[in-house]
């Protein structure tokens, strides 16, 4: 970096962008790859978050689903490892029999919570962020009742997923082979988070399932005039995408580690809520939130790693650390107030549906 | 003619059996949720018993011997101390959240506001507690930690009232922002100084320690939670204030429509509501915890949503579910100790005791559907109509 990169560093003010612009091209491999890896769990949760929105219930008990199904997938595999034996890997992804019986594991207990919020916020018409709540005392009390008695046990579990290794060409390619190896080097929830964030948004948009998802979120009484069942659509919303709020908790236990810890999805279920919001209820807007969100991750853990120097350094030094982790919640509040435009939730959001009774 | 006598001895049975069933619902209710969840939760203790050191599978006698441990931590000499400090910030927070369910508010910012009433008590205690006594000292710290708790429950109120951001959504997105803001003060402005790792000062060493007026620990804390209890009832019941908010909560169009100010009630109930938590927070600091490293996390601020449902919201209720919950709490560590029970239990059974009491587990029993009454506050059911843009 001479010549004219120099120049513009030394611009008073201005040049700290440009400097900052440097700092990110230098390190781009490592932020972006990470970027996208802390995006998967947040996405999957704003997802279940959408879907269930989209149809009218407020699902504030996504971190307890993603807790549980982190749990379940965990000590579904030492269980299934102490019976089957760690199994064979097959050659991608180090897919074994013990892990996926762990993730259909994990999948159907973040279904099975969901059935609960469903019943409590349907059916019995609970105040939705109630029964929310409910599943996130719920779920830090079971999973952390249970792992505490594990803890001495020093339990093996099915180990992990791993991550797709992208071929040495295509990484090699010049201006996008960074981007290429950070979006296809992941896991297989990963890769599948990226396909179902577009299936997702086809859907909604695009397909009869969607137009009547967002019919009975936003007049679930004119849906159901024409003929939509408004209570069993819900059901099944919201039991389908606590599969998705699952799958990120099993990204958690059985992709980017191999093990559970108490409390491990550490807000990321708010985090998704956020994107969602941010996002604006749509499922690549809470994609490219939750890509937002994890930049700022990525950026304050490459600060850490390999501080700039010259005057971003010491401009970088001076802003702390809980700024950066605290950056994704200011942002929602500032978009939430209204200061940069408006996000506006599905109009029945939140409220229960009462049939009209025939008369 | 008899039959048609027994017919009427009948439905005039069934109607004292209702009307008795009225009058001891909002006491019956929560005991029935809290009798089954202890069920259940034995249940749940039986099926991991196998896991417990020492104990075979399906131990039957492990629940025994998990919940007389538990008894004994909050119920002994020592342990209704513990009880009572534990119950302290429980109270005081729940109280907070009892008053945002009377204005149809909900306020799940416990936690934020319990940590800025932390640190608005240590801010005191690191800059006057040096060089002033502890008269002054004590007083002007709690004095800051009801403020900071204050200004953190006025900023959700003011989004609300200002763009109608959902309080739920504020306040939770509020919560990480003031954990990581108070990681940051007591690793920063806060911090002692000349520590090799960052840690508050010790209010102890800065003549800001509650005195101790019970037992071994129990500390003057408890008493300002006792006497919160009343004062919030005389706000709610005996105040313009109070029935405004009540207004507000009972139907928000009816209180605006009767010439009520519903945003400035908005932003004083949240501001009260964050008032209470930080007092939790502060009192908490100063009595019991003393010295504060980043990392340092609170429960209270969901326990108090637990209390003020037990409670139905109503402020010498908040007191009994305040105790109960901190019974609970305090006989956890003795059930850890003596029955090698994990203390998450307690958190398994509040959300049981939750579920209970939502789904009308009672009336269910009794046969008497609920006839579009919830057990939940009346003034949750409709929250979310109040949703965003309804400013």
């Amino acid at each position: 970096m001479s010549g004219i990169p120099q120049a513009l560093d030394s611009i008073p003010v201005l040049g700290i962008v440009f400097q900052l612009l440097g700092y990110v091209v230098a390190n781009i491999e490592f932020m972006s790859h990470t970027t996208v890896a802390v995006a998967i769990p947040i996405t999957l949760a704003a997802l279940c978050g959408v879907m269930c929105e989209r149809s009218g219930v407020v699902n504030i008990g996504l971190e307890g689903i993603m807790l549980t199904a982190a749990f379940v997938g965990w000590i579904s595999g030492v269980v299934a490892v102490g019976i089957l034996g760690p199994g064979t890997q097959l050659p991608v992804f180090g897919i074994t029999l013990p892990l996926l019986i762990a993730l259909v594991a994990a999948l159907l207990a973040g279904m099975l919570v969901s059935l609960l919020h469903a019943w409590l916020a349907i059916s019995l018409r609970v105040d939705q962020i109630i029964s929310g709540t409910i599943i996130n005392i719920g779920a830090a009390g079971i999973t952390g009742y249970i792992y505490s008695l594990m803890a001495s046990q020093s339990a093996v579990g099915a180990g992990s997923f791993t991550a797709y290794r992208v071929p040495g060409d295509a990484a090699d390619l010049p201006i996008v082979g960074w981007l290429i190896n950070a979006v296809l080097s992941q896991g297989p929830i990963g890769l599948a988070t990226i396909f179902v964030v577009i299936v997702l948004q086809v859907m909604l948009f695009r397909s009869r399932w969607g137009l009547r998802t967002r019919a009975v979120g936003e007049h679930p009484r004119a849906a159901e005039t024409v003929g939509i069942d408004v209570v069993r659509l819900r059901y099944r919303n919201v039991v389908m995408s606590g599969a998705l709020a699952a799958l990120g908790g099993a990204w958690l236990s059985m992709e980017q580690t191999n093990k559970f810890d108490t409390n491990m999805t550490a807000g990321r279920g708010f985090i998704g809520l956020a994107a969602m919001i941010v996002g604006r209820w749509t499922p690549l807007g809470a994609f490219g939130a939750a890509l937002l969100f994890a930049s700022a991750t990525a950026l304050s853990t490459s600060l850490q790693i390999s501080p700039p120097k010259g005057d971003l350094g010491s401009l970088m030094g001076r802003v702390p650390g809980e700024f950066w982790e605290a950056l994704p919640y200011i942002i929602t509040i500032v978009i939430l107030a209204g200061l940069i435009g408006r996000s506006i939730a599905p109009a029945a959001d939140g409220q229960p549906y009462e049939r009209e009774s025939a008369t | 003619m008899s039959g048609f006598g027994r017919a009427r001895a009948a439905a005039l049975a069934g109607r004292v059996k209702r009307a008795a069933i009225g009058a001891m619902r909002p006491v019956a209710e929560p005991l029935v949720a809290i009798a089954l969840a202890l069920v259940i939760g034995a249940v749940l203790i039986i099926v991991f018993s196998g896991l417990v050191a020492g104990h075979a599978a399906f131990d039957l006698g492990l629940p025994v011997a998990a919940y007389a441990a538990l008894l004994e931590g909050a119920a002994s000499p020592n342990g209704m101390t513990a009880t009572l400090v534990y119950a302290t910030p429980l109270i005081l927070a729940g109280l907070g959240v009892a008053v945002g369910f009377k204005a149809g508010l909900f306020n799940i910012g416990g936690r934020g506001q319990f940590l800025m009433g932390a640190v608005g008590a240590l801010a005191v205690a690191t800059v006057v507690g040096q060089t002033q006594s502890s008269y002054i000292t004590i007083p002007l710290a709690l004095l800051a930690g009801a403020l900071f708790g204050a200004a953190a429950g006025f900023i959700p109120g003011a989004l609300k009232a200002t763009s109608g951001a959902h309080e739920v959504v504020t306040t939770i997105m509020l919560n990480y922002i003031f954990v990581f803001a108070t990681y940051w003060a007591i690793s920063g402005p806060l911090a002692l100084p000349g520590s090799p790792q960052p840690i508050s000062v010790d209010v102890t060493t800065r003549n800001a320690a509650l005195p101790i007026i019970l037992g071994r620990d129990g500390h003057l804390g408890i008493l300002v939670a006792l006497v919160a209890v009343p004062l919030v009832w005389f706000l709610l019941y005996r105040t313009t204030l109070g029935f405004e908010i009540r207004a507000a909560g009972a139907n928000p169009d009816a209180a605006r429509y009767g010439g009520m100010r519903t945003n400035r009630l908005i932003v004083l109930t949240m501001s009260i509501a964050g008032l209470l938590a930080g007092l939790a927070g502060a009192t908490t600091i100063l009595g019991v915890v003393h010295q504060v490293a980043p990392g340092y996390d609170t429960t209270v601020g969901f326990d108090a949503i637990t209390v003020a449902l037990l409670a139905r919201s109503n402020p010498v209720g908040v007191m009994f579910s305040g105790l109960l919950l901190g019974a609970m709490r305090a006989g956890a560590q003795t059930m850890q100790i003596q029955a090698g029970v994990p203390p998450e239990l307690v958190d398994a059974l509040q959300a049981i005791i939750l579920v209970l009491l939502v789904i009308n587990v009672l009336r269910r029993w009794l046969g008497r559907r609920s006839e579009g009454q919830r057990s939940a506050p009346a003034a949750t059911v409709g929250l979310a109509q109040a949703a965003e843009g309804g400013a």
